[in-house]
């Protein structure tokens, strides 16, 4: 780790990301500190690279006080399971794994149910069934407020109810950096360390800081098929080919990961991080617009909200 | 970020050197419904070349379906979020957007302008470093401008942008723009705000939002995102006095205990001394711990791990401050509370209230008043209800390291908790510890005078009698405490003959020397009330500036001036103990009444007419004109 991001600038104003990471510190041990049971939710995106990043430095020279929680759907990429067990083991953290066994049991795939039901039962109610199964009483996300219009109003300490609902008029008002962890047996907290920042803010951060992230982000020789306009690559045996389908060889990355038949991605070159940030920045595309959870009618990100999805 | 492009595309390495050293600023937007506050919001994404593509086109699809411009683009819709206020057509809670530039990135607090505005605006500016206040320029400084403009003031944000918007619907006149200008600036003086940088534009139209309008050649100020961009940052909290809140102990081993938290302000480096608050105790500092290695300081901003050369005891709520310049620590205070909950705010009632890493105990004691936003006038009020702001004394449970907000917002803003529901009812800024808990030592903190009183169950006060020799202040006195006692009651007669006989035995009857004793004796007093005692004090104590200056030793409420009123001539007659006599005969020099003078009280609490009644029947008056003051109960 570099001490890059950790000196304040001479004039003794901190820069934008010294700012973000100061507070996002600040959360997780505020967090930690009051709640009883916390857990952090691992996606093994670069988002969780970097709120796994910051956790490290907030309970340093301790191991972060928490399991890391990853709700698996069982159509991840195979290079992010090898990704997230190494950095597991590479931490000295507990590796919850929790799989929805009812929804693996009924066959629900992304295939044949769609991403809609396979998203609603492995991710929103295996979540909730890990949260229930575990008793944590907060949970730490990635979610970040520019991320989609609706989470610009989510507060960093989410409260939800026993039923796992979020209730947009229940929410806490959150001033200076006081935050009201405080709940009844069986209520919980959502909580975003990473509210504040942007998709560029998370890519500079990864840059300056060398934070190991899942090789996919970056460009390669990858096979692929093309779907509905989106290259969908092919990671395993499992994904069943159409007729007249064959996966063409392309150099391609991710911008966002996520169950590999749900996640497209891009040709590009782009093999560093540099080369990354430039392509972002390069393309007027926006992030989410490589999910096809978001390709819903407006609002609904709020919607699963309220249903329990992060 | 068009006119970054030609960097990012050709040297990406050069962009990025340069956005590591940007700084952030935050912002909070206020303006009433029809402002333009998020069309602004959304024109500076847009001009910041925050929206992507897909969100353009989707900007388009929406503005010809739910536009409120005709089908032309509207920036409002980038912003408005919940499916909820699309419906209504308003936003209803604070938004965060976040856009930046080459020198800075920007993080936006959007605050409605309807009827929730106080609880909104007040959450959206705690953490904001500067004020936009729009103003409709058809419409100029309303109600609502002097609203946002006195909750930008409470809440500490100094400077302000009054931008004067829709430009466009008055001619891009500069009258107008000038009069409106002047309007704000006569009033922003009287609340104090003086930092104003005004700025005519049309969020619609783009008008001095990024370049200098064509429309506008007559104003020579920035335009809004170079304002933006240029106003300075530096965090006022960096100069001040280390505080560092405790959030959390580290103590991974038996080797390392270590004290993380967030810089609250000032600097620390190693080596420094410091003191923990509440405990008092001192120490140095021996590391500055990151995950990136140790530093050698730190500043306001920046979450550390401190680790200390000696063994203190530091738990999670206290503060680590300089050892120079440690806050006070008090709890009774007199704070601003701004109430954010459909519940009303009940005085007596025991709330939750955190500040800094700190929960403790309070009970909001008075209000002593409520502030009118609109007007700013001072109403008298009993509870506060939703989006009220007041002034009210808090009792905490305990003592708790702080600032005044003014100086210092971490060690002087708070939130109140609810403790049945645990929702976050209200928030508040500490003005000033109250006198009577100013300086009182740490050590007594836990059990006060309070908890002592109410142990006994009695109100803790001191009834000075004052009057000459011989008025009959001991005999009545010593009927009032015979009959209190009798009651149950806890009491403690300092009689002066008696006190003259041990602790003032050294001191004689000259006026400096009477001065001393009743000094003397007003503390004795004061220890004894906080003891929770109801004392008696018997004394000539003859001058008014030291009755004076006992009374000001008390709280209001707890001292008590009794005038036993007997004519010289009277005392002189009676001569109980014959000193008159003595007195006239020379044989007693600095007599009260025949060779020292007697100052008689202008405004004692109770007056007691000798002449009129007998000792049993003035103890009888006391008595009752106590139960009246509510003092003792009946």
């Amino acid at each position: 780790m570099k001490a890059a991001a950790a000196a304040p600038l001479s004039t003794g104003t901190l820069t934008h990301l010294q700012r973000l990471e100061a507070e996002s510190i600040h959360i997780l041990r505020e967090v930690v500190a009051e709640c009883e049971k916390p857990v952090m939710l691992y996606s093994i995106g670069k988002d969780s690279a970097v709120m796994l990043h910051l956790a490290v430095k907030a309970f340093y020279p301790a191991v972060p006080p928490f399991p890391l929680l990853h709700v698996d759907t069982t159509w991840k990429f195979k290079a992010m399971y090898a990704f997230r067990d190494e950095i597991a083991a590479r931490l000295g953290m507990q590796l919850l794994v929790h799989i929805n066994q009812e929804g693996l049991k009924a066959g629900v795939n992304p295939f044949t149910h769609g991403s809609q039901v396979h998203t609603d039962v492995m991710k929103t109610q295996g979540l909730k069934q890990a949260l229930d199964k575990y008793g944590f009483d907060a949970a730490f996300g990635g979610a970040r407020r520019d991320e989609e219009k609706s989470r610009a109003k989510e507060r960093i300490f989410s409260f939800r109810s026993a039923q796992h609902r979020w209730d947009p008029k229940q929410q806490r008002p959150e001033l200076w950096s006081l935050y009201n962890p405080r709940k009844h047996p069986g209520e919980s907290l959502r909580v975003f360390p990473l509210s504040n920042w942007t998709e560029l803010d998370i890519w500079q951060y990864i840059y300056l800081e060398n934070i190991p992230i899942v090789p996919l982000y970056f460009s390669a020789l990858r096979p692929v098929v093309e779907r509905d306009g989106a290259l969908i690559m092919v990671d395993d045996e499992r994904m069943p080919l159409k007729p007249g389908e064959t996966p063409m060889q392309k150099r391609v990355r991710f911008r966002t990961l996520g169950c590999y038949p749900l996640t497209g991605a891009v040709e590009s070159d782009a093999d560093t991080l540099p080369a990354i940030i430039q392509e972002m920045l390069l393309t007027k595309t926006s992030e989410r617009q490589g999910r096809v959870i978001d390709h819903d009618a407006a609002a609904s990100m709020e919607k699963k909200k309220q249903e329990g999805y992060f | 970020m068009a006119h970054q492009s030609d960097l990012i595309a050709q040297d990406i390495g050069a962009y990025l050197k340069a956005h590591e050293h940007k700084s952030l600023l935050r912002f909070i937007t206020c303006g009433s419904v029809d402002d333009g506050k998020s069309t602004l919001i959304g024109r500076l994404l847009y001009e910041s070349k925050m929206i992507f593509d897909d969100q353009l086109s989707a900007l388009e699809q929406d503005s010809k379906k739910v536009g409120t411009r005709g089908g032309e683009l509207d920036f409002a819709l980038l912003v408005d979020g919940l499916a909820a206020e699309r419906e209504q057509g308003i936003t209803i809670d604070v938004a965060y957007r976040f856009f930046s530039t080459e020198k800075r990135k920007f993080i936006v607090a959007d605050t409605p302008g309807h009827e929730q505005y106080t609880r909104n605006m007040v959450t959206g500016a705690s953490t904001a470093d500067l004020a936009v206040i729009l103003i409709d320029a058809r419409k100029g400084v309303l109600t609502q401008t002097r609203r946002h403009s006195f909750l930008v003031h409470l809440i500490g944000i100094s400077r302000v942008v009054l931008a004067v918007n829709k430009m466009d619907l008055v001619g891009y006149s500069r009258e107008t723009f000038e009069r409106i200008v002047a309007d704000y600036r006569a009033f922003a003086a009287r609340i104090g705000l003086t930092d104003i940088t005004a700025i005519p534009l049309s969020a619609a139209y783009g008008d001095n939002i990024l370049a200098a309008s064509p429309n506008m050649p007559w104003h020579a100020g920035p335009n809004l995102m170079q304002h933006l961009e240029d106003v300075p940052v530096t965090d006022a909290a960096t100069g001040k006095p280390f505080r560092l809140p405790v959030q959390w102990v580290n103590r991974p081993n038996q080797d390392f205990r270590g004290f993380a938290g967030q810089i609250a302000s000032g600097r620390v480096a190693r080596g420094d001394r410091i003191r923990v608050l509440p405990s008092g105790r001192e120490s140095e500092v021996a590391r500055i711990v990151t995950a990136g290695g140790d530093l050698e300081s730190a500043v306001a901003g920046q979450s550390v791990t401190l680790t200390l050369t000696s063994e203190v005891d530091v738990s999670r709520g206290d503060v680590i401050a300089a050892g120079s310049a440690p806050p006070q620590v008090a709890s009774q205070f007199e704070a601003t509370i701004v109430w954010m909950h459909e519940e009303p705010m009940l005085q007596g009632r025991a709330y939750l209230l955190k500040t800094g890493a700190r929960t403790v105990t309070a009970t909001i004691t008075p209000v002593k008043h409520k502030i009118n936003v609109n007007t700013l006038d001072e109403l008298p009020a009993e509870r506060l209800e939703l989006n009220d702001i007041g002034v009210c004394e808090l009792e905490l449970d305990r003592g708790i390291p702080f600032d005044p907000y003014t100086e210092n917002h971490t060690l002087g803003g708070f939130i109140l908790i609810d403790r049945m529901s645990n929702s976050t009812v209200g928030a508040g800024l500490l003005n000033f510890a109250l006198r009577r808990s100013q300086n009182v030592h740490w050590q007594a903190l836990d059990v006060d005078k309070k908890v002592r009183a109410r142990q006994k169950g009695q109100k803790a006060c001191v009834l000075w009698l004052t009057g000459l020799s011989g008025a009959g202040k001991s005999t009545i006195a010593n009927l009032i405490e015979k009959r209190l006692t009798a009651e149950g009651r806890h009491t403690y007669l300092l009689d002066g003959d008696n006190v003259r006989h041990g602790l003032n035995k050294d001191l004689g009857f000259t006026a400096q020397d009477r001065v001393e004793n009743i000094r003397r004796v007003a503390e004795v007093s004061k220890l004894m009330v906080d003891a929770g005692l109801i004392v008696l004090v018997s004394f000539i104590s003859p001058f008014r500036s030291e009755r004076r200056m006992a009374r000001e030793l008390f709280q209001p409420g707890e001292f008590f001036e009794v005038f036993i009123d007997t004519p010289l001539a009277e005392a002189e007659r009676r001569d109980v103990k014959g000193l008159y006599k003595k007195a006239r005969r020379g044989e007693l020099k600095n007599f009260t009444g025949i060779d020292s003078p007697y100052e008689t009280p202008e405004s004692p609490e109770i007056r007691i007419d000798t002449t009129a009644m007998d000792a049993a029947g003035a103890a009888e008056r006391i008595i009752d004109r106590l139960q009246e003051l509510k003092v003792i109960d009946t």
